[in-house]
């Protein structure tokens, strides 16, 4: 059914239609909403069968998630950011420990200095953590990704997180088609876990594992994500042949057929460098662009058939690899392993800068004339940067750096560019 | 389930983890000796017979009982309970009233007509047996068990011995004396009464006996030169003791001075009190610290009115009845010296209780055999010099009391058992005493010992009946479950219970416990918690 | 005859041992039962003597009884965790998991949470760890589960320090003890006075309907609370004393005299508490001096020098009499 919507709401539509039976709250911008949607049809009876916990912190959240996993119900949290990094340990067990749980996260970057705004930050942070992670491009492929990764991580036995940007995704009013109830539960079959706590059949589940065995079972769980590369793209045209729509699969190309330059983005902003793209061909650039929604398995053979005929990549990231530069860089490069192509990282949107068609067509441009840093940081304020590289010099006890950014800038986030 | 490799595991799989590997010490249950056991005359297993009593199996228990001493209802009221005296719970709270509840077993037994089994099988051996007192009875109890035709020949009119000519009818009632003795006889022994040996070798022969017992006991009483008128009614304790007996009750007039400090004395002060004497007067030499009676004899005598002169002693005694008492005085080593303070006495009669002798007159002419201090000396086997001649009792070097006479009845028995087969019999070495330092007294509840009812003094005085009463049932249960069980396991599930390791296998009831040594880590819990220390620790070998 | 009355309440060791054969099956406790679930079996690597096995065994097999052996239980990391659950063995004879180290509460109240979607409304959930687990990092998720009165039983195994990382002071590390991280040195040797959690009294500040204290030493009373605690439902919360003689420097026979000692000289008050109020407490039945108990332990040895530290001493007695007065000990 068509309907204009909140992205949060979207998804917590989509939540509600997968059957959840347990799912915790705990609130941080920007993902808020997605909960408090699905708390509401909790209260109201819309959604059964359903237990909304009320936790007192993310690391709690996550916790309840795994016990109602693993006691075999499907359980269902959502978080961004700091409480992503406080729930760290509790994501790695999750892992671990092989339970289908479902997370949102609302992309939003970490402090310090402390930003509610979006990039992938956070979601980078726990990439290896051994979840498997998809990345939405608009509102639709938000709420369909949902519905795949309940599929996905009990076929697999193993956590997905959707990622869709904060307020550019979550706070958006889009128009999406909710599926119907039926059509979901075509698609997604009741729960059937492959390990439960049940006094009819006890087993003991989270054993110390030592030298001797632990490397088999970290093998185990890498070739978990590697059968997911199969997966994912069967599962995307199950969905297709199912709801009527492309969402998901490993990645999407754009005009990347006969392509010079190709960018590679994850999420949101690929909308913008499609238009940008379209710009750009039309005065005869010949350019085009790859979306990775699978981001986790990180598909290098997809990546490498999209990739190769390129003379160079331009990987657009809203992530930074603190003193080594691009994060998707990497994975990029190694999909292009033994391909001679010049590559470049642009890092942009940090902590929810806007990313300009301009600024991109100006981007492009310089990457056309191989006229760009191996790393470069789009839009980046190089007076202020100077100034606060000058005063830094200058004194020893300089005080802290963002304060001091701010008051020479201005008014927080009034700078778009 | 199809369970993820490391990270789920089977249940039951942590058995294959042998953590017995590692131990340096490993438990061992024993069974130790209890206190009660080990001192008591008789070699009872009173823990033994206290456990039947303990769950209301009475017979069970008088049975575990008779097994060593086949008087109990006599022993629960003349026996001076050593057990009691070494009992560990006297160190708790008070000691458990043992001598009471074998009283009870002994009094149900009575009642309920319970009988000792004959023998199934004769051995084709005579044995005699000279004196139906304690030793006498209990010797032909256990021979007659061992399946030998045993015959007592007894000097008295009745059987009994001190039992009945030295014991007041308040202590022991004499339908009890005889229904125990008539159970042992029941037995298919054969009692000759009034019938005094003269000669032991030529008796033997006579009745072609293959061993002799002899227990004829102590029935002369010592004298001392005290000079006395001719008309001067003066007594010996044990011809009186002995008259009470018989249908005429000696005649000891109003009032009795009694010469001696010991229980015979005290029995025949509160006799002649008993008698109608309006004074008793015990006349002894120390003080009560120094006077072998027992003390709560002495207690019940001095309730009765019996009256006690202390540091004297008697110097004569004149027609009319005057005593002429001297003051005594203890010196440094405690001994009573003459201090030449002079008083008087009127008495109508003066009983001299001043220890007993033993007639050793059937042994004249029997070679080979040793008497010192007129006793019959006798090897560890009971067996005097004269080979098939054995003796116990107050004829022999002992403490003189009932129980002592009862355990060397036993003792003889089983030696004369072997000697009879050619055979030596070598008793079981004991095990390591259960003293209190090996309990847990922590796990048993307070509860004081259980009193025995007193008869009220004014009727204790004018009648012979019972002075000390028995215990209820309810009362004999519960003083029997005041028992430590020192040293021998009545499962009490603490071992089973406090394991970490669960290495405790419960057998089931009357089965105990086993060790499971595949996963016991010798961390030594088990013997910390036993109440009654029947584990101890022990080093691995291996 | 004169005749004394006497009461036929006690058998020799009255109900203080584990079973007795003179007691009636249903008046011995579940460790005496020859079918007791043994949920927590042998083969497991607790060092000789420990307090926490023999703890989480009482405890544990006393669910079951009561739950008619439909429990899950949810274990935080330590030393209860380590040593039952070394791959390839188990020694948990039911359905149990591990997860984290401070989350234990959290997962538990997961898994209740799942029993009810489920509709499995007699299967009951446990969730336990050790004081470290649960008054210092678990404490927030701890607290959480409390506050929303989710339908967990949790259990505490106290032995007063971090164990399984070597001895290190956790918030229930008492006074003077000494801990790898509270060394015996200097001017005031061991772990210092006026620090501390109670988490009893934390747990009933949060009115859930139940909190108990229960000791190894006491086990028909430890089992008697588990059993109540499983009848109810909503948080509840048991604290149970355990010796530990590694961590303590005690002889491994003496863990459950020194459990005892705790309780008899009032350092360990057993008691009951409903919805925030104490409704009922243990009697101590001999009273005993601070010093008998704290003897047995080498980490208080230092307390014990030339001369000794009477001062100290002193207080940690004080400690015991306030208890004793708090909780009205002595009847």
């Amino acid at each position: 059914m068509l309907k204009q919507t909140e992205g949060s709401h979207a998804v917590a539509e989509a939540i509600a239609l997968c059957r959840p039976q347990v799912i915790c709250a705990y609130p941080i911008t920007p993902q808020t909403h997605i909960v408090e949607g699905l708390g509401e049809m909790v209260k109201a009876e819309e959604l059964v069968g359903c237990e909304f916990i009320n936790v007192e912190s993310e690391f709690a959240a996550l916790s309840v998630a795994i016990g109602a996993s693993a006691a075999g119900v499907r359980a269902y949290t959502a978080t961004s950011s700091q409480g992503l990094l406080f729930m760290a340990e509790a994501v790695y067990n999750a892992a671990g420990l092989g339970l289908p749980i479902v997370m949102t996260i609302g992309n939003r970057a970490i402090g310090a200095p402390i930003n509610i705004w979006n990039d992938h930050s956070d979601s980078m942070s726990m990439r290896d953590a051994g979840w498997i992670q998809l990345y939405a491009e608009t509102n639709q492929e938000a709420l369909d990704l949902h519905i795949q990764a309940f599929r996905l991580a009990e076929e697999l036995s193993c956590p997905v997180m959707v990622c869709m940007d904060g307020f550019i995704l979550t706070h958006a009013y889009d128009r999406v088609d909710v599926p119907t109830q039926e059509q979901v539960d075509a698609f997604l079959p009741r729960y059937d876990p492959r390990q439960m706590l049940d006094p009819a059949d006890p087993v003991s589940i989270g054993a110390m594992v030592g030298p001797e065995a632990f490397t088999e079972v970290r093998y185990l769980s890498h070739h978990k994500q590697l059968r997911a590369l199969r997966l994912i793209p069967e599962l995307a045209a199950t969905f297709r042949k199912q709801f009527g729509r492309d969402s998901g699969g490993l990645i999407r190309t754009y005009r990347t057929e006969d392509a010079e330059t190709i960018v590679v983005a994850l999420g949101s902003v690929n909308g913008t460098v499609q238009e940008v793209v379209d710009e750009m061909r039309a005065t005869g650039s010949r350019i085009g662009s790859v979306s990775i929604c699978s981001f986790r398995p990180f598909p290098l053979a997809v990546l490498r058939e999209a990739l190769q005929g390129a003379k160079r990549v331009v990987v657009l990231e809203k992530c930074l690899a603190v003193g080594l530069g691009g994060i998707v860089s990497d994975g990029v490069r190694k999909s292009l392993s033994g391909i001679v192509l010049n590559g470049y990282t642009v890092i942009a949107g940090l902590g929810g800068r806007a990313i300009t068609r301009a600024s991109l067509r100006r981007l492009f441009e310089d990457a056309e004339r191989d006229e760009l840093d191996q790393v470069t940081f789009l839009d980046l304020n190089a007076d202020v940067v100077s100034h606060e590289l000058e005063r830094e010099s200058e004194s020893r006890r300089s005080g802290p750096t963002a304060e001091a950014i701010l008051r020479r800038i201005g008014t927080v986030a009034s700078h778009i560019g | 389930m199809d369970k993820p490799y490391a990270i789920t595991l089977d249940v039951g799989s942590s058995l294959a983890n042998k953590t017995g590997a590692w131990r340096t010490n490993r438990p061992l249950y024993v069974d130790r000796l209890p206190p009660c056991n080990d001192a008591c005359p008789a070699g009872e297993n009173i823990q033994g017979w206290l456990y039947q009593a303990e769950s209301g199996n009475y017979e069970a228990a008088w049975r575990a009982l008779t097994e060593d001493n086949p008087l109990p209802a006599i022993m629960g009221r003349v026996c001076y309970h050593p057990c009691e005296t070494s009992c560990n719970r006297g160190k708790l709270d008070e000691a458990v009233g043992i001598n009471s509840v074998e009283r009870f077993l002994g009094d149900e037994a009575l009642k309920r007509g319970w009988k000792f089994s004959p023998p199934k099988a004769g051995s084709g051996k005579r044995v005699l047996i000279v004196g139906a007192g304690p030793s006498g009875l209990s010797a032909a109890y256990h021979l007659r068990r061992f399946g030998h035709s045993v015959k007592i020949v007894e000097a008295g009119p009745l059987a009994g011995g001190m039992m009945r000519f030295g014991i007041p009818k308040y202590r022991l009632p004499r339908d009890v004396l005889d229904g125990e003795v008539q159970r042992i006889l029941d037995m298919g022994v054969e009692l000759e009464l009034n019938s005094k040996v003269t000669n032991i070798v030529e008796t033997m022969n006579a009745g072609r006996f293959d061993a002799a017992f002899l227990a004829v006991g102590a029935h002369i009483a010592k004298r001392a030169y005290i000079p006395a008128g001719e008309a001067a009614h003066m007594l010996d304790a044990v011809s009186v003791l002995r008259s009470m007996e018989g249908e005429e009750k000696p005649m000891l007039g109003r009032r009795v001075v009694v010469y001696g400090g010991g229980n015979t004395a005290l029995d025949v002060a509160r006799t002649a009190k008993r008698l109608g004497a309006t004074e008793a007067i015990i006349v002894y030499r120390r003080t009560r610290e120094k006077m072998p009676a027992h003390d709560f004899e002495i207690e019940e005598a001095l309730q009765e009115g019996v009256l006690i002169k202390w540091l004297s002693t008697i110097k004569n005694m004149a027609d009319e009845g005057t005593l002429t008492v001297e003051k005594m005085a203890l010196d440094a080593t405690g001994f009573p010296q003459p201090t030449g303070e002079f008083e008087t006495l009127e008495a109508d009669s003066l009983v001299l209780a001043l220890g007993q002798d033993v007639d050793l007159s059937l042994l004249d002419g029997v070679p080979g055999l040793a008497i010192k201090d007129g006793t019959v000396q006798v090897g560890r086997n009971m067996m005097t010099g004269y080979a098939g001649i054995f003796a116990g009792g107050d004829m022999v070097p002992s403490e003189r009391t009932v129980t002592v006479g009862v355990g060397h009845g036993k003792k003889a028995a089983r030696h004369i058992h072997a000697w009879l087969s050619g055979n030596t019999y070598e008793p079981a070495p004991k095990h390591e005493l259960a003293t209190f330092d090996k309990l847990n007294p922590w796990y048993f509840s307070d509860a004081p010992k259980t009193m025995r009812p007193l008869l009220e003094l004014a009727r204790r005085t004018s009648t012979f009946e019972e002075v000390v009463g028995g215990l209820t049932e309810d009362n004999a249960l519960f003083e029997a479950r005041r028992c430590l069980s020192c040293g021998n396991c009545f499962e009490c599930d603490n071992c089973y219970g406090v394991c970490p390791d669960n290495a405790v296998i419960k057998l089931g009831p009357g089965k105990r416990f086993e060790f499971n040594f595949d996963y016991c880590k010798g961390c030594g819990i088990c013997v910390s918690e036993c109440p009654c220390g029947a584990i101890k620790m022990v080093p691995e070998t291996t | 005859m004169q005749e004394q009355e006497q009461q036929i309440k006690f058998y020799q060791t009255g109900t203080f041992t584990v079973g007795n054969r003179l007691l009636a099956e249903n008046q011995r406790s579940v460790q005496a039962d020859m079918h007791r679930t043994n949920s927590l079996n042998s083969g497991h690597r607790a060092c000789q003597g420990c307090g926490e096995a023999l703890g989480a065994r009482y405890a544990i097999d006393a669910a079951m009884q009561a739950t008619g052996n439909q429990l899950i239980a949810v274990n935080a990391t330590g030393c209860l965790e380590v040593f039952s659950t070394p791959y390839p063995e188990t020694s948990w004879q039911i359905p149990w998991i591990h997860s984290l180290f401070g989350n234990a509460a959290a997962v538990a109240s997961g898994v209740a949470a799942a029993q009810r979607v489920l509709g499995r409304n007699n299967v009951r959930v446990i969730a336990q760890g050790g004081d470290g687990g649960t008054t210092d990092i678990g404490f927030g998720c701890l607290s959480g589960m409390f506050e929303r009165n989710d339908d967990v039983l949790y259990i505490c195994y106290d032995n007063e320090a971090y164990m399984n990382t070597g001895v290190q002071r956790s918030s229930a590390t008492p006074p003077a003890a000494r801990t790898a991280t509270t060394p015996a040195m200097g001017p005031s040797p061991g772990n210092v006075f006026g620090t501390g959690k109670n988490l009893p009294r934390i747990a009933m500040a949060h009115r859930i309907p139940y909190v108990a204290t229960a000791s190894v030493s006491n086990l028909r009373d430890l089992e008697r609370k588990v059993k109540y605690a499983m009848g109810i439902h909503g948080a509840r919360y048991i604290h149970i004393f355990v010796p530990c003689p590694l961590g303590w420097g005690s002889a491994p026979e003496d863990t459950i005299k020194i459990a005892r000692l705790a309780v008899e000289t009032g350092l360990f008050p057993l008691f009951e508490a409903h919805d925030g109020e104490v409704t009922a407490s243990t009697p101590i039945r001999h009273k005993v001096p601070v010093t008998e108990y704290l003897r047995l332990q080498k980490r208080y040895a230092h307390l014990f020098g030339n001369p000794p530290d009477l001062g100290r001493i002193g207080l940690i007695q004080t400690m015991a009499d306030r208890n004793i007065d708090e909780f009205g000990l002595l009847q």
